[in-house]
């Protein structure tokens, strides 16, 4: 029993230069407790995709069942069980690192106690102690992104889902932060769908990588099937075969820089 | 749930509210100048109404106050979507409507409180009007408040391009307040105009605290610009809501 499936998802924006296929119907499931790497080039529909299974934006085609509820029937339910850290993280430049946390998790529902026993635990968690009661604007990149993923986190999501989670983190953080996303499925059985263009992080972290381009799904395997599917050494030269951005053919005349 | 996430939020709002005495303060700087450096011009003209010319003016430069201060209010959900806020929240089970209803009270707060200090700033300067009516007056802000930053947040969900935001506020409030003669009765307008402000819903609503400003509860004008005003905030918080569910759902 898959913990997300989608047949057909598709979403086309309009805009004034006509409409905009963003994704044209992806199928795909997802088992509990996998870490799915979902991969693809700039403007794939990657972001798009999680948007539609985050509630955040109506499907134009298509159907998706989120932990076992229907997205379109019943968005309530899914949102109790799903977190999910934006592209472009989510933080009010008025608040402070506590108050953040405070509030996420009282939107969750949590009594003003648990919530603000959870902030501690989640900044604990995330090496966002010493910061608690430092404004957002004041956080460098990186800490700002581990406080997006701490509230991501906050009521211990089934699912959940990070838009590029590692882009602006140092080595360091970044290695920490795939050790936590490893414990939360080891320790909690969460699922993880996460976006990211790190081939070394989607190599070592995903269980299966889904790749898409042009809004559909190109390729899906797990790392090591689809290296060698392409008889590729890298993932890297893997993708850049599967989105058909392969490398450029050896060019004898010098270019003009 | 919705009680709850609607005190939630509009505990935060408040907070950010008081975090910046600019935003609290400067609403009523506008109306604040007209009672100070036009108020007085007024004192001596017939303005062919019961009352003197305070209890003429304050009323509408309390309106004018809501007015310009509600309808600019969607200004802080366009700033929220950019710093993604907004979908932050919307991720959350929170309330849809209480995504609305937080901000339109703590709205409402800050503008009844600016309605407060104008009073009491008008009151040295001449005001004399019976507290039942100066309350009355604060209801009636309090009104048109909500409907007009449910309106304003609506629509501020609905533009693609938040450049437009400003400009199209401005020429929905310009008009309004004209019409509405919030600064002068329209008692003093030719007949085309006074018909054509009867169109306007605020123009009864001026009309009604005026009418409360000199004591008469009890009339069919102060009656009617309650009629007036709950039915325009009712039917602005259903469009809102609307909104705000269709647009997020
Ligand atoms: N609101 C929108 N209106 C119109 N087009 C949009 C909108 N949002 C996204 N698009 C378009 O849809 C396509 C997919 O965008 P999306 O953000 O899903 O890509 P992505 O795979 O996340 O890319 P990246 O790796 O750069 O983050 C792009 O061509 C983008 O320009
Ligand atoms: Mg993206």
């Amino acid at each position: 029993m898959p913990i997300i499936s989608t047949a057909g998802l598709a979403r086309t924006f309009t805009t004034r230069s006509g409409p905009v296929e963003a994704v044209r119907g992806i199928d795909l499931t997802v088992r509990s407790g996998e870490i799915l790497g979902l991969l693809g080039p700039n403007g794939a529909g990657k972001t798009t995709t999680l948007r539609m299974l985050t509630t955040l934006l109506p499907p134009t085609g298509g159907a998706a069942t989120v932990a076992g509820h229907d997205l379109l029937r019943d968005p309530a339910a899914v949102r109790r069980r799903i977190g999910y850290v934006a592209q472009s993280g989510g933080l009010d430049p008025q608040e402070t690192v506590r108050s953040e946390l405070v509030t996420q998790g009282r939107l969750y529902g949590m009594n003003r106690a648990r919530a603000t026993a959870r902030a501690e635990e989640l900044a604990d968690d995330l090496g966002l102690t010493e910061l608690l009661d430092r404004r957002t604007p004041a956080l460098s990149g990186g800490q700002r992104r581990r406080l997006d993923l701490a509230m991501g986190l906050t009521h211990r999501p089934e699912i959940l889902f990070l838009d590029e989670p590692t882009t602006g983190l140092d080595p360091g953080s970044r290695t920490d932060l795939w050790a936590l996303v490893r414990r939360l499925r080891d320790e909690h059985g969460t699922t993880v769908v996460l976006t990211t263009h790190y081939l070394d992080e989607a190599d070592s972290l995903a269980d299966r990588l889904v790749v898409v381009d042009n809004g559909t799904v190109v390729a899906e395997d797990s790392p090591a099937g689809l290296k060698a599917a392409h008889g590729a050494a890298s993932l890297q030269d893997a993708f850049l075969a599967v989105t058909g951005r392969g490398p450029a053919p050896v060019d004898t005349t010098p270019v003009a820089v | 749930m919705l009680l709850h996430d609607t005190a939630l939020l509009f505990d935060r709002y408040a907070r950010q509210t008081l975090r910046s005495p600019f935003q609290i303060f400067f609403g009523a700087l506008m109306p604040l100048l007209y009672l100070l450096l036009f108020g007085p011009l007024l004192t001596g003209l017939p303005l062919g109404t019961e009352g003197d010319s305070w209890q003429i003016l304050v009323p509408g430069l309390l309106l004018q106050l809501g007015l310009f201060g509600a309808s600019f209010a969607g200004f802080s959900i366009i700033m929220e979507k950019n710093w993604g806020v907004f979908d932050r929240m919307r991720v959350t089970p929170v309330s849809r409507l209480a995504l609305l209803l937080g901000r339109v009270l703590r709205d409402a707060a800050l503008f009844v409180f600016q309605a407060a200090l104008l009073v009491l700033i008008a009151l040295p300067m001449g005001l004399r009007a019976p507290l039942a009516g100066i309350l009355i007056g604060f209801g009636f802000v309090a009104l048109l408040s909500v409907a007009l930053a449910s309106l304003s947040y609506a629509l501020a969900l609905k533009l693609r391009t938040p450049q437009e935001f400003g400009p199209a506020i401005n020429t929905l409030a310009m008009p309004a307040m004209l019409l509405s003669g919030l600064m002068l009765p329209m008692t003093l307008a030719p007949g085309w105009l006074d018909a054509l402000s009867r169109l306007m819903p605020f123009r009864h609503l001026v009309d009604a605290v005026r009418e409360a400003y000199v004591g008469h509860y009890t009339t069919p004008t102060l009656l009617y610009g309650v009629l007036v005003a709950l039915g325009v905030a009712a039917l602005a918080v259903t469009v809102g809501t609307r909104t705000f569910q269709k647009a997020i759902a």
